[in-house]
């Protein structure tokens, strides 16, 4: 077993309201920051795990995303890295 | 009739339900902590307000995972009463009992006032004692309190007349302004396929004494009493 790191993003699903990313774009336009979008505020877990491979570590994040981290509702989540620990 | 409140570390409406159900309606009530796996008997429960588990990662997402939610999903699935209310109806949508979640409001703000709700069904266990298009003031608490779901969910609740609950104005009107979350569709309350789960954002156990701003909540709980006292009949 290898203990691996693992980095996600959760975000608020596109096409919901993000209010909180409205509020910051909205800051970011009154800065000058006039090429601005979209914005949209969500989560950065950092998660250790012991797996067998990078693969079998990232399978397991992925459904602990699906079944906890994320919800399955109004966000959607990206594992970001995989890296040993 | 026994009344089963769930209390989780960072409830805080508990004892607003104990009082509405023992003072208000008469019945008997008991708390349950959440480590426990038992619910003394309850005939109903309630998961009340709250902050259960500091709200951490989302509302209502840790609190799913507490002992005494195993017991409260079996009393669901056994068709028995459950009333979510406010952080109990965030717990219910992450414990699967009801369809959608609840965001954070809107405007970002928290609110914390009187607001008007339209009945929109009295074919439920909850909301006999009123009538269709009933307009009712009961108070909101809440920074995560916009109803969502997606559009198949939402015809469905709609069809199935699962929306129970809706922000209207004074005069029963679903207007954006009367709507304190930017809630889908006004959606204050809903209940489930089986309509023994009721999950509401506003507070009926905090309007239950016209000293205090309003009574409109207590026919909710003389309609769960009645529902009870059916059963026992039957």
């Amino acid at each position: 077993m290898t203990r691996f790191r693992v980095a996600i993003h959760i975000v608020p699903r596109r096409g919901l309201l993000d209010p909180q990313g409205k509020a910051v774009s909205d800051a970011l336009h009154s800065l000058g920051f006039a090429a601005v979008g979209d914005v949209r505020v969500g989560r950065h877990l950092v998660l250790d795990t012991d797996a067998e491979s990078a693969e079998a570590a990232r399978a397991s994040v992925q459904r602990m995303c699906e079944q906890l981290l994320a919800n399955p509702v109004t966000e959607d989540f990206h594992i970001a890295a995989v890296e040993s620990a | 009739m026994k009344v089963g409140i769930i209390r989780f570390p960072g409830s805080n409406c508990d004892e607003d339900a104990y009082h509405a159900v023992v003072d208000h309606l008469g019945a008997e009530a008991v708390y349950c902590w959440h480590k426990d796996h038992d619910l003394q008997g309850a005939d109903l429960v309630i998961l009340p307000g709250g902050f259960s588990y500091g709200d951490y990662l989302r509302p209502g997402a840790i609190a799913r995972f507490s002992p005494i939610m195993q017991e409260v999903v079996a009393h669901a699935q056994r068709g028995a009463p459950v009333l979510a209310i406010c952080n109990g109806f965030q717990i219910a949508c992450e414990a699967g009992l009801l369809p959608g979640a609840l965001l954070r409001n809107a405007h970002l703000r928290f609110v914390c006032e009187q607001v008007h709700l339209r009945v929109e069904s009295i074919a439920t266990r909850f909301t006999s004692r009123y009538h269709v298009g009933q307009v009712i003031r009961i108070p909101v608490a809440h920074g995560d309190g916009r109803y969502t779901a997606d559009g198949d969910t939402l015809e469905r609740l709609e069809g199935e007349g699962h929306v129970v609950f809706r922000y209207v104005d004074a005069g029963g009107h679903v207007t954006h302004e009367a709507n304190p979350n930017a809630s889908m569709r006004n959606i204050a309350g809903i209940v489930n396929g089986a309509g023994n789960v009721l999950g509401m954002m506003p507070h009926p156990e905090r309007a239950v004494d016209t000293l205090i701003g309003s009574a409109d909540g207590l026919p909710l709980l003389h309609s769960l009493a009645d529902s009870l006292l059916a059963e026992v009949g039957a």
